[in-house]
């Protein structure tokens, strides 16, 4: 409580004295530790969140090149691997065990730690207070205790990969009892435990960081800034925020559940179980209430993903199309009914669960009816590109790249909820090639579009187009190379989280598509060092940016290039209009910022 | 020493690549250009290759439907799996003219409109009446999707007609066990504290209906054109029985029974013959990921002449009659050698073989 005051007195000290001052005087009254490390300002912390979900990314890409390579050449000997996994890789032949934990953590550390941590971390904290014209996040040091969580749980995950018994492998979803029993899966001994702690942790830096997402956008919008003008990222990180508080304590309860049943004998998941030789205690209870539980979390959870890379895109396509967003009430309409109905729809993963079909009827109603908020939002992506101005930046590129990888994932998870194909379809790698186009590949493509588009506003230097351009174009092709093939696998039966298909005649077909996918992988993976690089290169070598280098209209191009303490040097500007007056008729430049004035007579839009 | 060649050789490319971004820059510079003026022939040039982003997205969709159409499931041996797959093709007859219109929009308003000098977009904020079209023809189609769908779905799910061949099938790390409820129709009662190597599937041996049940491993034997209803039982974790011919799956959960029926349509030998490869057998397989040997853990499916089943039948041994200590019988193990493996108790019954 203290120190939250003490954030807000810097800030009103800044308020006073910052005209005509120096503003490099209050770097000088911070310590290194205090503005690099445990900061209170959000621009470092969205820094901070960025820079480690690109380690994490890192880590969970080199997992799936690993499994991928097992999955294209089965038995085939690989010293990459005896180098990378050591014991696990005897002779550079992973294990099915190693196999197994791979495929959990990559899913692990890429749902939560980058494209939930990574995503909502690094842009809801650069952009909200930017956006709507805030000195900073309501609480800076509850800002500042979320990064911390998160980058103690990325600790602690990351860690697991090197207990002996291996970290967590019973598939990113942990179901019980194979998650509750070492005995069924050594996976389950003290890695489950450490992903458990870890899990718990990032669970708790999430909701630090949704309620201060939401506390600022509802309270601390600048003057004129109501809520139907401001920027639809806004709009998309606080329904992404609300998501996230609503459905993360129900995965907190349903992992400490799990603890309790792995640790203290109790029988929530456990019941009639028969292993290694012994009959458990446990009785009366059940593992698909572990289901409901985690899917409640779950499903929302796809959408906390997504939400923030349509808004991300949103604004983009707007800025460098030179024309506003189409039908921008219907994106915060769509936004809100996704919202909605996202935590309505989780049955659709439990169709085969042994759930009542009945139930299993109402959930492939209301999954299908998400359908219609996404169609909307894709047509009025399309409709701004037509008769506009683009400009291609990467970040564009990425922006439209999101668009064509929402609809082609989109359309398959139409053929998933229905649940009479969902039989034959659910877990094998059509399921894998749907989600990782629509949420996967959509989301790290908003999340690339907004770190192209933003990095002069984080590090106050351009990235270079060019590198850009050659990861966006590889990136795409290695996306399409990779997923869509899945589809063909999966309706040839093939599950997924098979170590090998050599088992099973009836894929022997499939060889030469596992082939081909891994060769776009591997080609997909090289890709992404162009980014990393272009990356760090441009932190401090690249160009320096100037104020407001794509002529946005939104606030955050108002304040100086040089971070300061407080955002902007004087007094916070005053919203007039909406974010989105590009090419307005009647205007010499084809932008208008938000803290414009409307001109006598003009019309708002 | 090969690996100190392979860091040399990545130290000088970084080197190589810093330097060329060096002169990069500086040429760049010298013409006075900026990351953040984009250059005319980029955008250009990227807007060019929006063309060439669909045709890439197209071409490859037909290079695989052409090479690949051949891995796809053959068609459905089970009599709902028909039901499924004229809604599968229903389905994606829709989304694949969605998918093509939707993408060929984007990418030739993406190529057609790109920056020129001098040219100002069209203003153009929304536009309800366009917006009403793209709300509710979707939500029309997809009423028919959900109509049609769960008129299948109830369909599959409803109460079996008439009488049903019971069949338990359990699941266990790593390997499926069919039990037959044997001449007197009921599946005999369990209790999973008895499990033991002599009773694999915790069979009350009080129970006189358990007498009968016969138990077989390796392969079981379902007669064509009857109803055949499954009860899904597992010993230790969640296991998945997934039967792809036949468009049937249901999780095994402990703790819980589980149900799926469906009626054969095809025999294995009518099925050899439509796929011509003599070969060919249905398959039982684990979809649910269960542990190590998660991957091999199967068992084929014989669809046969209700003749045919019943002499089949007529052969195997009965619970009562095998509950004698045999030698351990190999079951398909993994290649890998597998540590937890170790842990599961090898089943020493004499079970009935292939």
């Amino acid at each position: 409580m203290s120190m939250d005051t003490h954030a807000h007195a810097t800030v009103h000290e800044h308020d006073n004295h910052a005209h005509g001052h120096d503003d490099h005087d209050h770097d000088h009254e911070q310590t290194f530790v205090e503005k690099y490390i445990f900061s209170q300002d959000h621009k470092i912390i969205s820094r901070q969140f960025l820079i480690t979900a690109i380690i994490m990314g890192v880590i969970a890409m080199m997992m799936s090149v690993f499994f991928r390579m097992q999955l294209a050449w089965p038995g085939e000997k690989f010293t990459m691997l005896e180098t990378f996994l050591g014991d696990w890789a005897p002779g550079g032949v992973m294990t099915p065990d190693i196999y197994l934990a791979l495929v959990t953590i990559h899913g692990t550390i890429m749902v939560f730690f980058v494209l939930t941590g990574g995503l909502s971390g690094t842009f809801s904290n650069l952009l909200i207070p930017l956006q709507i014209g805030a000195r900073d996040m309501a609480s800076g040091f509850l800002n500042m205790l979320s990064y911390w969580f998160f980058a103690v749980s990325s600790v602690i995950m990351v860690a697991s990969l090197f207990v002996e018994t291996g970290p967590a492998s019973a598939g990113w979803t942990i179901y019980p009892p194979l998650s509750a029993l070492p005995e069924a899966i050594p996976g389950s001994g003290t890695g489950m435990t450490m992903w458990l702690v870890s899990m718990a942790i990032f669970i708790a830096s999430s909701l630090l960081g949704s309620l201060n997402y939401i506390v600022t956008i509802l309270n601390l919008r600048t003057k004129g800034m109501t809520m139907t003008k401001l920027p639809l990222t806004i709009w998309a990180f606080l329904v992404t925020a609300i998501l996230g508080v609503l459905s993360f304590p129900v995965l907190l309860g349903a992992v400490v559940l799990l603890i309790f049943d792995r640790s203290l004998g109790t029988s929530f998941y456990l019941s009639d179980i028969f292993i290694s030789g012994q009959a458990l205690e446990q009785t009366g209870g059940s593992p698909v209430l572990f289901e409901h539980l985690f899917w409640f979390l779950g499903h929302p959870e796809v959408y906390i993903v997504i939400l923030p890379a349509l808004g991300i895109t949103s604004e983009i396509v707007a800025t460098m199309s030179r024309k506003p967003i189409f039908g921008y009430r219907a994106m915060i309409g769509s936004i809100l009914a996704i919202g909605f109905l996202s935590f309505i729809v989780w049955g659709h993963h439990m169709f085969l669960t042994g759930m009542n079909p009945f139930l299993g009827s109402v959930f492939v109603f209301t999954t299908l009816l998400i359908a219609i908020p996404s169609a909307v939002k894709a047509f009025n992506y399309i409709t701004t590109l037509w008769k506009a101005n683009i400009i291609y930046s990467p970040a564009m590129l990425f922006a439209v790249g999101l668009v064509s990888t929402f609809v082609t994932g989109g359309v398959t998870g139409i053929i998933l909820a229905d649940s009479a194909l969902d039989i034959n379809l659910h877990d094998t790698y059509f399921v894998v090639g749907h989600f990782h186009i629509v949420m996967g590949a959509s989301a790290i493509f908003g999340m690339f579009a907004g770190v192209y588009h933003w990095f002069p506003k984080m590090f106050g230097r351009m990235m270079n187009n060019k590198l850009g351009y050659v990861h966006f174009w590889f990136t795409f092709i290695s996306v399409f190379g990779v997923f869509f093939p899945m589809h063909f696998t999966g309706l040839a039966g093939v599950p997924r989280r098979y170590y090998s298909n050599e088992a099973f005649a009836i894929f022997d077909g499939t060889v030469e598509i596992n082939v081909l996918i891994t060769g776009f992988a591997i080609f997909g993976c090289c890709a992404q060092v162009l980014f990393i690089f272009n990356f760090f290169y441009s932190i401090y070598k690249g160009r320096k940016a100037s104020q407001n280098p794509w002529k946005s209209t939104t606030l955050e191009w108002t304040t100086p290039v040089e971070h300061l303490h407080g955002n902007w040097p004087g007094a916070i500007p005053e919203v007039h209009r909406w974010a989105y007056d590009y090419s307005k008729p009647g205007k010499d430049d084809d932008f208008v910022p938000q803290n414009v004035p409307l001109t006598p007579g003009e019309e708002e839009h | 020493m090969m690996n100190l060649l392979i860091l040399l050789v990545v130290v000088f490319a970084i080197i190589a690549i810093l330097r060329l971004m060096k002169v990069y820059e500086l040429t760049a510079e010298l013409k006075g250009e900026t990351e953040e003026k984009v250059k005319q022939k980029d955008i250009r040039f990227n807007a060019g290759m929006m063309i060439g982003a669909l045709v890439f997205i197209f071409g490859f969709c037909i290079f695989q439907l052409v090479k690949y159409s051949h891995v796809i499931l053959p068609e459905s041996a089970s009599e709902h799996g028909v039901d499924v797959d004229n809604l599968m093709n229903f389905n994606l007859i829709i989304i694949s003219i969605v998918f093509v219109a939707t993408n060929f929009l984007l990418f030739y308003f993406a190529s057609k409109y790109y920056f020129r000098p001098g040219n100002k977009a069209t203003f153009v904020s929304h536009n309800n009446k366009l917006e009403m079209v793209w709300t509710v023809i979707p939500a029309i189609v997809l009423s028919v999707i959900i109509i049609y769908g769960l008129t299948t779905w109830n369909k599959i799910t409803s109460a079996v007609e008439g009488e049903a061949i019971n069949i338990e099938l359990y699941a266990k790390q790593f390997d499926w066990t069919a039990r037959y409820e044997g001449k007197d129709n009921v599946l005999g009662s369990y209790d999973y504290r008895l499990t033991s190597d002599t009773n694999p599937l915790a069979l009350v041996t009080e129970d006189k209906a358990n007498n009968d049940d016969i138990l077989v491993k390796g392969e079981f034997h379902i007669p064509v054109g009857k109803e055949v209803m499954f009860n899904f039982r597992s010993r230790d974790v969640i296991h998945s029985a997934y039967m792809p011919h036949f468009r049937a799956q249901m999780n095994c959960v402990p703790g819980m029974i589980t149900n799926f029926h469906f009626k054969p349509i095809l025999t294995t030998a009518e099925m050899r013959k439509k796929l011509n490869n003599p070969d060919f057998n249905y398959i039982l397989l684990c979809n649910k990921i269960c542990g190590a040997a998660h991957y091999n853990m199967q068992m084929d499916i014989i669809v046969e002449t209700p003749e045919e089943y019943n002499k089949w039948l007529a052969e195997q041994k009965t619970f009562a009659m095998s509950n004698v200590v045999a030698p351990v019988e190999e079951v398909k193990t993994p290649e890998v050698k597998v540590d937890s493996l170790a842990a599961a108790p090898k089943d020493t019954v004499k079970l009935a073989t292939k």
